[in-house]
């Protein structure tokens, strides 16, 4: 086998819980993104188009979608006899079984893997942002450099520092010292959660950290810090470019947005730096005498017979006539009916809204179900749905996924309601 | 229908097409927005459980065999069967260039000897139609037919389209006892959709027997001349079915997805069609996009007016463009305030500024490949 000179490891293990019902029964990886994408598809495709061929994704929430998604990696080019993707989920060891328990640990209990695929370096990636990036330069400062361990950065407005870790570094870049999540950030460089390890050196440390009791296992809180201890050399890698964590209904919501807009700040129209991602097998879309599309993205196999406005529609999306889809993003095979008014609102894969529906009516009020979560005018309505006709739902609403009309006590919800399913639902 | 094998024709030289053949097989011309002619023969035959093709081919190739590849979105890149793709070639007992059909399937008679399926469907590249093939197949089955041609009644084409189509007629238990090819005055309105199934055994025999004569056409030499003594059947097809035939039938063929009926019989059944895929990104419309009654493909950008047209992959349409009744095929670009009725863009054209181009809907205006305007 010829060896690779790097391989990534990609955690795609993360719940994404500040996503809600978006999350609830798929990793954020796998979160329908721009109209086509799932959020993973952009690592995967930073890491084809890096020339990197061989990818371990480790997987642990809610990982069917997320399987199905990547097969055997055909729509990345990653079907491939040496290397390729390979899905690495928690298994059974002879005397236990263990979940993941920390970012490092993942990465730890597939050692083997690395070791058979026998590289000199590895990137550890994770499929919960939205950016492109060229892997391959950062492993061309790594080695011309010399670093044990290169951290990708990126600089964040200073008041927003303190949500990330922070590497605080000497004037050539190297890290001097590493923070998370600190009160009073000395610095604006955010680690991004990429990683580029000698792997000779990782293992060790690995292995080192396994045996810790009091380690979390991460790689920011426990590996790195090792690291600087031992006075190994680490750099910052200085990444300039789009780069989005859509991590909360806002950010996802938002993010979506600005790809609608004229020059968006993430350019999906690269012709050098594809997107890839499985086709549905849909015809392209059709928009009818009675429809009007502007400012919007939209998706094959939708038919639009209303009116589309600074919206996001994913495949196979049909919006029936005499209806107005405003700042919303409409996920795969959803329906919405006639006469209906769909505004700020987030609607997920497979649904039916039906006809005389509004949504994003009124005024924001706080979530009586989790305004940790839901903390914005977005309304929330999942995936498999029913919304029954002459529904209104205010602002700032979340409807679970596989809700039925029955499910609803009233054909209004206002601001901050809800429905969700079982006992939950009040 | 495990137990039948697919060849698909695709045609011999011509400009039937104009432009839009020059530089490639009618089976491979653009169509729909996403597809080539060919998709929908070689779906129809996958959705039909047909896992082993073998496509003729013999001019402009190129195009088409980029497009098939190793046929994997058509789930036909196999271990064993999966598509297969017959040029000419030279040898010591082969004939060189296809002289017909017959020639051209005698000259790979190689794969029909080497397949074990019972029956062959053989049928055409340059036909839009969702078609499932097992029912021909059981009807041919139960009538114990030598070859059963799929037919249809082709009263929604004019009379001159009809006399470019091989006419039959045939009697109550469905056996064809005339079949005229090109007539000048058509007998009844019934054509051929040049799909024939065929036992794979028996049309070794034909095709062995016919080149040794000196024939090489599959529907005059072998059809025609044996109708008395062969037990020929129509099969009846009521779906929608259209030729490339003429530039005409091309343009209105495309314009017809607009209809939603066409549409959802064509492409939006549960028989898919398949079709090599490209990873644009879905479509975007800019605030001034106007876009009615079309079709647009992922990878475009809009922010003129579109109306009764289809769009390809990756247009371009720039402010103040005017497009109505058009075609405009993958990567072409619009530019500002160009004006444009009834006309065909072939792949990546550019009409710059301010441009007027009107043409016939009859005869619409056909810009080549690469053109800039």
């Amino acid at each position: 086998m010829i060896r690779k000179e790097i391989i990534a490891l990609l955690l795609a293990g993360g719940q994404g819980s500040r996503l809600g019902v978006l999350t609830k029964n798929l990793a954020k990886p796998a979160v329908l993104y721009g109209g086509k994408y799932r959020i993973i598809d952009f690592t995967l495709s930073n890491c084809i188009n890096s020339g990197i061929d061989t990818i371990g994704v480790l997987t642990q929430y809610q990982p069917l979608q997320l399987n199905k998604h990547i097969g055997i990696g055909k729509p990345w080019d990653l079907d491939r006899m040496n290397g390729g993707v390979t899905i690495l989920a928690p298994y059974m060891k002879t005397e236990r079984g263990e979940w993941y328990s920390g970012t490092a640990d993942a990465v730890f209990q597939n050692i083997h893997y690395v070791d058979e695929m026998n590289p000199k370096y590895v990137i550890i990636l994770s499929g919960d942002h939205v950016y492109k990036m060229n892997y391959a330069k950062m492993l061309e400062e790594h080695k011309a450099r010399k670093a044990d361990a290169t951290i990708s950065v990126i600089d964040v407005p200073y008041e927003e520092a303190s949500r990330y870790g922070i590497m605080n570094t000497d004037g050539e870049g190297n890290i001097i010292e590493f923070e998370e999540k600190p009160q009073n950030p000395k610095s604006t460089l955010a680690s991004m959660g990429i990683y580029i390890f000698t792997w000779e050196l990782l293992r060790e440390y690995l292995i080192n950290d396994h045996v810790k009791c009091d380690s979390n296992h991460d790689f920011g809180r426990n590996i790195i810090p090792a690291m600087l201890d031992d006075g190994k050399k680490l750099i910052a890698y200085r990444f300039e470019g789009y780069w989005r964590d859509v991590g909360t209904i806002k950010t996802f919501w938002e993010s979506q947005m600005n790809l609608t807009e004229r020059v968006p700040d993430f350019n999906m129209f690269d012709p050098y730096w594809r997107i890839f991602s499985p086709n549905p097998i849909y015809p392209a879309h059709f928009i009818s005498d009675t429809g009007h599309v502007e400012t919007s993205v939209i998706a094959e196999g939708c038919m639009i017979y209303g009116t589309v406005r600074n919206s996001v529609i994913f495949p196979g999306v049909t919006i029936n006539k005499d209806t107005v889809v405003e700042n919303s993003i409409i996920m795969s095979d959803t329906l919405i009916g006639a006469n209906s008014e769909i505004r700020y609102t987030i609607v997920g894969e497979n649904s039916v809204i039906g006809n005389n529906v509004k949504t994003g009516e009124g005024e924001f009020a706080p979530s009586t179900y989790n305004p940790k979560v839901y903390n914005c005018d977005i309304t929330v309505i999942g995936s498999n749905t029913v919304v029954p006709n002459n529904t209104v739902l205010g602002k700032n609403v979340v409807i679970d996924n596989y809700i039925t009309p029955h499910d609803f006590s009233t054909n209004v919800i206002p601001s901050g309601g809800f429905v969700m399913k079982g006992d939950e639902n009040s | 229908m495990k137990s039948t094998m697919g060849i698909i024709l695709t045609d011999g030289m011509n400009n039937r097409l104009k432009e839009l053949s020059l530089e490639r097989s009618i089976a491979a011309v653009p169509f729909g927005g996403k597809y080539r002619a060919i998709d929908f023969v070689l779906s129809n035959m996958v959705n039909s459980g047909i896992i082993n093709v073998g496509v003729i081919t013999q001019y402009n190739i190129r195009s088409l065999m980029d497009h098939l590849g190793s046929g994997k979105e058509w789930d036909l890149d196999r271990k064993n069967e999966g598509l297969f793709i017959f040029p000419p070639y030279l040898s010591e007992f082969g004939t060189g260039w296809y002289k017909g059909t017959a020639d051209a399937m005698y000259n790979n008679i190689t794969f029909l000897e080497r397949s074990d399926e019972e029956y062959v469907l053989i049928g055409q590249g340059y036909a839009i139609y969702n078609m499932d093939y097992t029912p021909m197949l059981e009807q041919h089955i139960e009538t114990g037919a030598d070859i059963t041609v799929c037919c249809r009644d082709m009263s929604d084409f004019s009379i001159e389209d009809q006399k470019r189509m091989g006419i039959v007629e045939f009697d109550e238990n469905k056996r064809i006892y005339n079949f005229m090819e090109k007539p000048l005055k058509p007998k009844s309105s019934i054509a051929s959709m040049g799909v024939y199934i065929v036992k794979r055994t028996f049309l070794i025999d034909l095709l062995q027997d016919s080149v040794s004569k000196g024939y090489s056409e599959f529907v005059t030499d072998i059809i025609l001349r044996q109708l008395d003594t062969l037990k020929i059947y129509a099969y009846m097809f009521n779906g929608y079915w259209r030729p490339f035939s003429t530039i005409q039938l091309y343009y209105r063929t495309n314009m017809e997805l607009l209809n939603p009926k066409v549409r959802q019989e064509l492409l939006m059944d549960r028989r898919k069609i398949f079709t090599k895929v490209k990873d644009e990104p879905p479509a975007k419309y800019n605030s001034e996009a106007k876009v009615r009654n079309s079709i647009i493909a992922d990878g475009c950008i809009i922010e003129g007016e579109v109306e009764n047209s289809v769009l390809f992959r990756g247009v371009r349409v720039m402010k103040g463009a005017k497009i109505k009744d058009c075609l405009i095929m993958q990567g072409s670009e619009v530019g500002p305030d160009v004006d444009m009725q009834y006309c065909i863009l072939d792949k990546a054209v550019k009409i710059s500024a301010g441009k007027v181009l009107k043409g016939d809907s009859e005869w619409p205006l056909i810009v080549g490949k690469k053109v800039k305007v």
